[in-house]
């Protein structure tokens, strides 16, 4: 087996680690590397933000993204896994199909969509990206190769769409794009004093398939929870001349004091300033709708060397109100700010035994990685926990076995799967191995 | 109808980033090589990601015999030609092998150079279209490391170089481009510790070659640094590069 040994790290940039990368061009090669390796993780485009796809050996799967077939009738696309939803919208868009269900990057790959089974802005009406995946082919840790869908290794689908790559490698994948008339979103903003508004507002615009807001999290008193809400869906202009935007690159790292208390607040204060008091329309693009933080890459430097982490957690809709409430005020009171903070309102589970998404609010928040940070998240921990709720793997670096046990009621399941195609549990993530999965 | 571009040893990774930047351009292609199976797969890729007309073609270019067929069977003869076809072997092996050392003259030569006439004949008749030779460094000096492979490389670039003196002496619009890569990160050079300022993405070298194409170049070096190595390596006088170990 080929290897090649590099620092290897995620989106935060926390943790970095020294890991081995198994070279290959044929699956025969990769099986190769699965078997003579003790542990492994398949790693797509790295944009996880903790140590969900870090471990001392990795299969990297961007070579592996070749477009397999796809029928202009029914828009039923298969692809290698290693294929980037933004490759997909190059391609597909300008023939009138989009994703049906799309995260706030298009800078991952299809594996890594199935694996942390992600949702976007739609997910109240299409739920989670599995819904549109047919089927899909992976390897297991013997080296065999299988077929998973709803009705063929029906366990090993519920179990791979969320499973964080702990079942296997997915190599090629079977999806169903949605046809679209534009490429353009006809978009609505609202601005909204505090977080009653809010949760009025996401009620009253939950007709609208695409709804997402952005939340002051470092608003206090009358103001807390005070965001700008952004619902929208596609036109019908019929303008599908889509051409990808060049984007800028952010070229170094910045100082750690650059994100701070003062400078999140002024962020915050001049963001929400400046949009229009209620409500406002406009008609943008899919790449400012949808991807506004691609347009900058390495964006992540932003947060300087240290790194930082994504807490993200949801929590089910009756306690939801009271449960963010709190949260926002334990945020607000210890000044750790996030320009980043975004909340959604989800529609119910699905029947995969780890996804995230439950019907009720979720809240995501960017933290620079700095001393006191974890004491802070494990007080909201046992916030999440106490209303019922649960922590996002995708995003997560520090969770603690306890905190994740409560929440995912399906864990037993998930783990019988996985005793079953991997017993010496070869499939192993530094965060697998944190949470004792 | 799209023009064709016939890719010999259409697996390789220099091929396929060639192949792709040709596609982007609205040339259909035509896969040669031995894994089918693969090379059907990179075919719907390239079909799907640039709507043109791909076909993939069984050749071993080892086995002189069936060239002629293969010729022959294509339906549509191509405007133009990428020969990638590329076998280093490891030279300790080589020396000891009759049989390793025809396998890398005549995958790196002599097969080439009897698909590669068929193709010429062609292009005299066309009167116009191209062929894009992969030679590499190793052709401009033998060094102890890998003189076998380099001896073939060196047999290739001065084919290639006769070929265009040829077609610029019968005066019409066939391009002939000489590529020598130096150090490309590839499945050929994959586990060696090549220094990483001196070695190319492939998809470096394919927009290499599509600029060294579109400006009729004669002799294309990728990353172009490499020129000037090789032209300081070339004078090196013989009694100081016998003792070297490059």
């Amino acid at each position: 087996m080929k290897t090649q040994k590099q620092q290897l790290t995620a989106w935060g940039r926390f943790p970095v680690v020294e890991s081995e990368r198994v070279l290959f061009s044929h699956y025969d090669e990769l099986a190769d590397g699965v078997s003579s390796s003790s542990e492994l993780i398949a790693f797509g485009n790295g944009r996880s933000y903790g140590d969900s796809a870090l471990s001392s050996v990795v299969a990297p799967m961007l070579c592996s993204n070749r477009f397999l077939g796809f029928d202009e009738a029914s828009g039923v696309l298969t692809c290698e896994a290693g294929v980037l939803l933004s490759d997909i919208i190059k391609v597909f868009l300008p023939r009138g199909w989009f994703l049906k269900v799309t995260p706030g990057t298009k800078l991952i790959t299809v594996g890594g969509a199935i694996a942390c089974d992600i949702h976007g802005k739609n997910h109240h009406v299409e739920g989670c990206f599995s819904e549109c995946v047919e089927s899909f082919r992976m390897m297991l840790a013997d080296g065999s190769v299988v077929e998973c869908s709803r009705s063929e290794n029906r366990e090993l689908f519920l179990a791979t769409c969320g499973g964080m790559g702990l079942t296997g490698i997915i190599l090629q994948a079977t999806l169903a794009l949605k046809p679209v008339k534009s490429q353009n979103i006809r978009q609505t903003t609202i601005k909204t004093r505090n977080l009653k508004d809010t949760f009025e507002a996401f009620e009253a615009y939950s007709g609208q398939p695409y709804s997402v807001a952005w939340i002051d999290c470092l608003a206090k008193g009358k103001s807390l929870g005070r965001s700008i809400l952004m619902v929208g869906d596609f036109a019908d202009d019929g303008d599908i001349n889509y051409v990808e935007k060049r984007s800028l690159s952010v070229p170094l790292d910045f100082p750690t004091f650059a994100l701070n208390t003062l400078s999140v607040k002024a962020f915050n204060m001049l963001y929400y300033g400046k949009a229009k008091m209620g409500e406002s329309q406009q008609t943008v693009g899919v790449d400012s709708f949808f991807y506004p933080l691609d347009a900058l890459n390495n964006w992540n430097r932003i947060y300087g060397k240290a790194g930082f982490t994504q807490y993200q957690f949801i929590l089910p809709k009756s306690v939801s109100y009271e449960g963010l409430s709190e949260i926002l005020s334990a945020i607000a009171a210890s000044g750790r700010g996030s320009f980043l903070a975004v909340l959604k309102l989800y529609g119910p589970a699905n029947e995969n035994y780890l996804s995230f998404p439950l019907e009720g609010y979720s809240l995501a928040l960017d933290f620079k990685i700095e001393k006191g940070l974890f004491p802070l998240l494990d007080r909201l921990d046992s916030i999440v926990v106490r209303h019922g709720g649960r922590i996002y793997l995708t995003k997560d670096v520090r969770v603690s076995r306890e905190t994740f046990e409560a929440g995912y009621p399906e864990l037993g399941k998930f783990m019988s799967v996985r005793q079953s195609v991997d017993p010496k549990r070869k499939f192993a993530s530094l965060q697998s191995k944190r949470l004792g999965l | 109808m799209s023009k064709m571009v016939l890719i010999l040893g259409a697996s390789s990774d220099i091929a396929k980033a060639v192949a792709r930047e040709l596609a982007g351009q609205g040339f259909g292609l035509i896969l040669a090589g031995r894994d089918m199976q693969e090379l059907e797969k990179d075919g719907a890729d390239f079909a799907l990601r640039y709507s043109v007309p791909v076909t993939c073609c069984f050749l071993d270019i080892t086995d002189f015999e069936s060239h002629q067929d293969f010729w022959m069977a294509l339906n549509v003869k191509p405007y133009g030609c990428v020969c990638a076809i590329g076998y280093m072997g490891v030279e300790e092996e080589i020396q000891k092998s009759q049989s390793e050392a025809r396998r890398v003259i005549d995958t790196n030569l002599t097969g080439c150079m009897s698909v590669l006439d068929m193709m010429a004949s062609h292009l005299e008749l066309q009167g116009e279209g191209f062929i894009i030779g992969i030679s590499s460094v190793a052709g401009d000096r033998g060094r102890a490391s890998n003189y076998h492979y380099g001896a073939a490389k060196a047999g290739f670039t001065a084919y290639l170089s006769g070929l265009r003196n040829r077609f610029s002496l019968l005066g019409n619009n066939v391009k002939i481009l000489t590529v020598k890569p130096g150090f490309v990160d590839t499945r050929m050079t994959r586990g060696m510790n090549l220094p990483a300022k001196l070695t190319a993405q492939p998809e470096q070298v394919a927009r290499d070659v599509m600029r060294g194409l579109q400006k009729n170049k004669g002799v294309l070096y990728s990353l172009w640094v490499w020129r000037y190595i090789m032209l300081i390596i070339v004078h090196i006088p013989e009694f100081v590069f016998r003792k070297t170990k490059l």
